[in-house]
């Protein structure tokens, strides 16, 4: 019986608080707001968002690129040595 | 076909080092300006993210239901290169979006149906990688369904509007934007081609190896 109460009185104060707590939400602007009257520290320059971009693809493909050769360099030197072990 | 690869690797590295070239000389987006250059390594990678994906699923049919063994190795090597690909996608798209939509990320069909095709290539290598016996079977079933996925990724975005562009866009793109595009995606291709032979060689090579063995514990 006690813990139903407990678990109705939190159901209550939920409800309670939960308008209290929309209200305390900042408003989001009604309007259009053009990216030039964002304040300067909230943007985030373009040139940044495309170097890393780019970087990110150079540092991808040569990883890839270096993981293929070595994992190969190895099955061939592998290869090379059972048919030679087989002669 | 492996001698081409070494050309097909050296063409594509070379046309890439020219590409911040052209694409510095394509003119800027009106509204979105300089991030827009995201663009011409965004949707090669993407494109070829779902070609990868296409490829997979068709070897691992043939695996599946013609019992073609050397299938199952170029349906391993498109999935590896799915997740490279993918993860291309999925990093250049937020860091472009992130300044042309003001978010990293949004919940809409063509965003997350990619992460779920990213996700269904993970699951597909890890499954190969730690699945034990009989795995290659069960990854074969998965990548089927990952195939299945790639047409709706390809028209939800003109099914559902949402932030991301339609891809009516690529080919309505002046010729000044269409050249550097075109170029990156050639050379992407080209790319895409050279890793898919060879890390399919390196399979062929590894189930030899394999082969080798057992052949030397028989005798």
């Amino acid at each position: 019986m006690m813990r139903l109460l407990r678990v109705y009185a939190l159901f209550v104060a939920l409800v309670a608080v939960t308008p209290a707590a929309l209200l305390a939400q900042p408003q989001p602007p009604k309007e259009f707001v053009p990216v030039d009257d964002i304040p300067p520290g909230e943007q985030i320059p373009a040139i940044n968002m495309v170097a890393a971009a780019y970087g990110f693809v150079w540092v991808a493909v040569l990883g890839y690129v270096w993981s293929i050769a070595s994992r190969l360099k190895q099955v061939e030197a592998e290869l090379t040595e059972l048919e030679s072990r087989k002669r | 076909m492996r001698k081409l690869t070494t050309p097909f690797i050296g063409l594509s590295a070379g046309m890439l080092l020219v590409a911040p070239w052209i694409i510095n000389a394509a003119p800027y987006e009106s509204t979105m300006g300089l991030v827009q250059k995201v663009f011409y390594f965004h949707f090669p990678s993407a494109i070829l993210f779902l070609v990868s994906s296409i490829i997979c699923g068709v070897h691992s049919f043939r695996f599946l239901f013609m019992k073609r063994q050397s299938a199952d190795a170029w349906a391993l090597s498109a999935a590896e290169l799915g997740l490279l690909f993918g993860a291309l996608t999925l990093v250049t798209g937020p860091l472009w979006a992130r300044k042309a939509w003001g978010v990293w990320w949004v919940w809409d069909p063509r965003l997350t149906s990619s992460l779920l095709l990213f996700l269904i290539f993970a699951s597909y290598l890890m499954l190969r990688k730690y699945g034990g016996p009989g795995s290659e079977r069960l990854a074969a079933g998965m990548a089927l369904f990952g195939m299945l996925n790639v047409p709706f990724i390809y028209v939800s975005v003109n099914v559902w509007r949402t932030l991301h562009p339609m891809t009516s866009v690529v080919p309505t793109l002046p010729t000044d934007m269409g050249i550097p595009l075109w170029f990156c995606f050639a050379a992407f291709t080209m790319l895409f081609l050279a890793l898919l032979t060879l890390r399919a060689t390196l399979e062929l090579q590894r189930a030899r190896v394999e082969a080798l063995y057992l052949a030397e514990d028989e005798a």
